[in-house]
């Protein structure tokens, strides 16, 4: 009996849309850290405030799924996150809730290391193996906290990325792997610790990627019955450059020229979801259906995987993906920006911030799938959409009672009908954008907008719907979510398909 | 339709306090200050007051909750007080109540009296309310001057007008307010302004600047009414009468459903019409002799001047910039220097737009006494464009 085939399904990305100038964060620290004034080149992605790994893997997790919002064939989450928002609430629960996936889908947090998410991804292929799974989704993501004036706030990004797994229509055959598992610690982040501590560079890369990346790659060429040569695309994310990533490759047997692009340039080491930010970049980029992947991931010794590229891999031609996600971008040269987004510093944020934020969790049950999954309602009399859903219905014409099916939102078309630009109400981002979106298809929200550039907004622009942060109860250490609004303006609209990608 | 309120109820007397940055007062002493004016204009005793309606917003700060404070600081005797609330429009609910209680013929006399101290905050503008559980777990965490703004840009959509005309006619309405208020010694605000500084000024939410949003003030103002009858038989001369009284409250259709365009009050358009069948009016541009409307900003005031049927659909730029609602014009609008200048204590601004109403009808105005005005209509509006209340209010002098 031949065994059926195993892989990846599909596959979406994220990558937030604000690039912070390396430039601008060496600048501001040159009279402290001039030993940094050599690493000004390039970008690296940057969290919006209201942005975090959760919402993050929510958007990379759309982009895979697409358009339509029947979800019911999902049936297995698995999240890495080294960043997740909550230690106890399941938090790929709170992505299952805004994906509106089936209640009945295995939903599993991988956190801890650097692994997170190719350990989450080497669950899902093991489960769908066993046949219990059918299709899993793997998302991975991370919102990186590091302190001011390190090197790691020069080398990290933010981003997410996104996998599905299953046996059917595989544009990625998973062909084997391995893990070595190494109490070898580069850097910690201790339970009450918001931040990392990071051990020797030379030492990390020396002693721990050098000789154990290597071995990683050794088994899983053995279990994946693959030779080194073999190996077009080899993928590693590693801050010590594009040469040190080479030597690896060849002291593993693998041609140096595979040595795919970390993106240290234009996006910086997304943590526990860089790997699969890779292998998604080169999928778009220069994967060729027959080509062997080998994906690996260090961390607490190192994950390896082989898969096969496929035929397939042309059905996704029209994913953002990565590729997408790093085109859409906006260049963030304000360093204090970025300070204040990431809790950084302490700033006056005026009286109006001061309004309790505490959230009624039995309120947010009761309407969970309004909040956390923007879904209205539909009159099955009069076809009338509204937000929310009601007992009696909106339409003036008939008010029928007791007529209305769930019906989602996210999805959907809409423009901007009116909006202001607030300078009075508190926001992390002022001006606090907001106003009332109608939807083509019907129903209206008035809902706060993100990612504006502050001038370009009018009644009339279209508009794409987003799962971000709402509030930050820091009193409590909660976090509201909700959906909001991103103005694209016409130029933006055609980079959020892969047509423009290319 | 009912027979309605036309003529049954009289006003006995009115009082005001002083609108503004009350430093020195507090809610019970701004209740004092407007009560013992009306009661001193209407030459009755405590004793005389069956029943009161109280109204005040924001209870965090400032007043709180019931009927209690209003009868503590009066020192009632022990007459039932109802505490309404409807947003900004609580000053006209309590007035509504008062007028309903004496036309029913539960009461004699009834006394409506609204208060609101706001400068006990620390910081500008309105307070940050609270929406309950649910509505702030999805809805923006704007303001209200981001919520009004947003007439604008549709209005604008709708209408073909250009964000310079705009924001010039709705400058228009402001420098008419602030013209206005520095004829008013109880005014908050008392300085005139000229176009071009209300244009340049800070941007508080697009497109309204500074001078575009009205006064935050602390401030009472109170109404005391029984029947023309015993009006009379107290000695009372030039009765003025409410002649309508009506208020709309949004169902959901604003915020909700598609067929609303953001660029006027849905709920003003009923109230409004309802108002003028009530009254017996039925050309208000022409019966119309003045009018205090909400306006909280520059905006509201313009689109207003449309749901209330004076200028005609998309034509209210062209009528502010003509002047037709300055004092000087055809229907002059805010002549106490409205919400923009006399100032918003949010529970009193119903019953502030009654007394200007009142003392104007009586001739007793003072330096901006308008000429010989019959028919007074208030506006009083309470909550966002998208959801609100609205109340129209129309008196006029008995039997006129």
């Amino acid at each position: 009996m031949t065994q059926q085939m195993v892989g990846l399904t599909g596959f979406g990305g994220y990558i937030p849309r604000l690039r912070l100038q390396r430039k601008s964060i060496i600048q501001a620290n040159a009279w402290v850290a001039p030993n940094f004034l050599g690493k000004g080149k390039g970008e690296r992605s940057m969290a919006n405030w209201d942005e975090d790994s959760v919402t993050m893997a929510v958007e990379a997790a759309r982009d895979l799924l697409g358009p339509g919002d029947d979800r019911s064939h999902v049936d297995a989450l698995y999240f890495g996150s080294t960043t997740m928002p909550f230690k106890d609430r399941l938090n790929s629960g709170i992505v299952s809730a805004a994906l509106t996936l089936d209640e009945h889908v295995r939903a599993v947090d991988v956190a801890s290391t650097q692994r997170a998410g190719t350990s989450a991804l080497m669950q899902a292929l093991s489960a769908i193996r066993g046949g219990e799974v059918r299709n899993a989704l793997v998302l991975a993501s991370d919102h990186r906290k590091t302190k001011a004036v390190t090197a790691q706030e020069l080398d990290f990004g933010d981003g997410a990325a996104a996998l599905s797994v299953g046996t059917e229509n595989v544009i990625a055959a998973y062909l084997g792997g391995a893990s070595l598992t190494v109490d070898f610690v580069d850097h910690f982040r201790g339970e009450t610790e918001e931040f990392d501590y990071t051990w020797e560079e030379r030492w990390i890369r020396d002693e721990g990627f050098a000789k154990i990346v290597p071995r990683a790659v050794k088994a899983a060429l053995e279990n994946s019955g693959v030779s080194a040569e073999d190996i077009k695309h080899f993928i590693l994310p590693c801050t010590f450059g594009v040469k040190f990533v080479q030597q690896l490759a060849k002291r593993s047997g693998v041609d140096p020229e595979t040595a795919r692009d970390t993106l240290a340039a234009n996006c910086g080491e997304t943590g526990a979801a860089h790997s699969l930010v890779m292998l998604i970049h080169t999928l778009q980029t220069e994967a060729r259906p027959g080509d062997k992947v080998l994906v690996l991931q260090f961390g607490g010794g190192c994950d390896a995987l082989v898969f096969e590229v496929t035929d397939k891999l042309s059905t996704q031609a029209g994913k953002r993906g990565i590729t997408g996600a790093l085109q859409n971008r906006a260049e963030e040269t304000n360093y204090m920006k970025f300070l204040t987004f990431n809790g950084l510093i302490e700033w006056e944020r005026g009286m109006r911030a001061e309004q309790d934020k505490k959230t009624a969790l039995t309120t947010l049950y009761r309407n969970e799938d309004m909040l956390m999954g923007l879904v209205g309602g539909r009159c099955t009399e009069t076809g009338v959409i509204q937000f929310p859903r009601s007992r009696i219905s909106v339409n003036p014409n008939k008010h029928t009672v007791d007529t209305q099916e769930p019906y989602k939102f996210a999805e959907k078309k809409a423009k901007i009908l009116s909006w202001s630009a607030d300078f009075l109400s508190f926001s992390m981002n002022p001006p606090n954008h907001y106003g009332m979106v109608v939807f083509e298809e019907g129903g209206r929200i008035m809902m706060d907008f993100t990612d504006v550039e502050t001038g370009t907004v009018d009644s009339g622009m279209e508009v794409k719907l987003v799962f971000r942060i709402k509030e930050v109860d820091e009193k409590r250490g909660f976090r509201r979510y909700f959906w909001k609004a991103v103005p694209i303006a016409a130029s933006e609209a055609k980079s959020q398909t892969g047509q423009a990608a290319e | 339709m009912a027979a309605g309120i036309k003529d049954k109820v009289a006003i006995l007397g009115m009082g005001c306090s002083k609108f503004g940055e009350r430093w020195d007062a507090g809610p019970e002493e701004l209740m004092v200050e407007a009560y013992l004016e009306a009661m001193q204009d209407a030459g009755i005793e405590p004793t005389q007051i069956d029943a009161a309606w109280f109204s005040t917003h924001i209870d965090e700060i400032g007043t709180g909750k019931g009927g209690t404070p209003l009868s503590l600081a009066l020192r009632l005797p022990n007459i039932a007080v109802t505490r309404v609330e409807n947003f900004c429009a609580g000053g006209s609910e309590a007035l509504r109540g008062a007028v309903y209680a004496v036309a029913s013929g539960a009461a004699d006399i009834a006394l409506a009296l609204g208060v609101e101290k706001l400068k006990d905050t620390g910081y500008g503008g309105l307070p940050v309310g609270n929406m309950g559980t649910l509505i702030p777990q999805w809805g923006p965490s704007g303001s209200a001057p981001g919520n009004f703004a947003q007439l604008a840009s549709a209005y604008r959509a709708k209408h073909g007008v250009s964000k310079d005309d705009l924001k010039r006619a709705i400058a228009h309405v402001s420098v008419k307010s602030h013209a206005n208020g520095v004829k008013n010694p109880k005014a908050h605000l008392r300085n005139a302004v000229t176009e071009e500084q209300v244009m340049g000024a800070p941007m508080i939410a697009e497109p309204l600047g500074l001078f575009d949003c009205c006064g935050v003030s602390d401030g009472a103002a109170a109404a005391i009414v029984t029947t023309p009858e015993i009006a009379r038989a107290l000695g009372k001369k030039d009765l003025v009468t409410v002649k309508a009284m009506q208020l709309a409250v949004s169902n959901g259709l604003e915020s909700q459903h598609n067929s609303w365009d953001g660029s006027y009050f849905h709920t003003a358009r009923i109230a409004a019409r309802k108002a003028y069948k009530e009254a017996g009016i039925d050309n208000p541009r022409e019966q119309v002799s003045m009018m205090e409307v909400h306006d909280c900003f520059s905006i509201t005031e313009l689109v207003t001047m449309e749901d209330l049927f004076i200028s005609p659909e998309g034509g209210a730029v062209k009528d502010v910039m003509d002047g037709f609602y300055d004092a000087d014009g055809k229907v002059p609008c805010q002549i106490d220097g409205g919400l923009k200048c006399f100032g918003h204590p949010i529970g009193a601004s119903g019953l502030r737009m009654a007394y200007e109403m009142y003392l104007q009808l009586q001739g007793r105005a003072g330096e901006r006494q308008l000429a010989n005005p019959k028919i007074g209509l208030t506006h009083n509006l309470g909550g966002a464009p998208a959801s609100n209340v609205c109340s129209v209010t129309i008196v006029g002098a008995y039997g006129g």
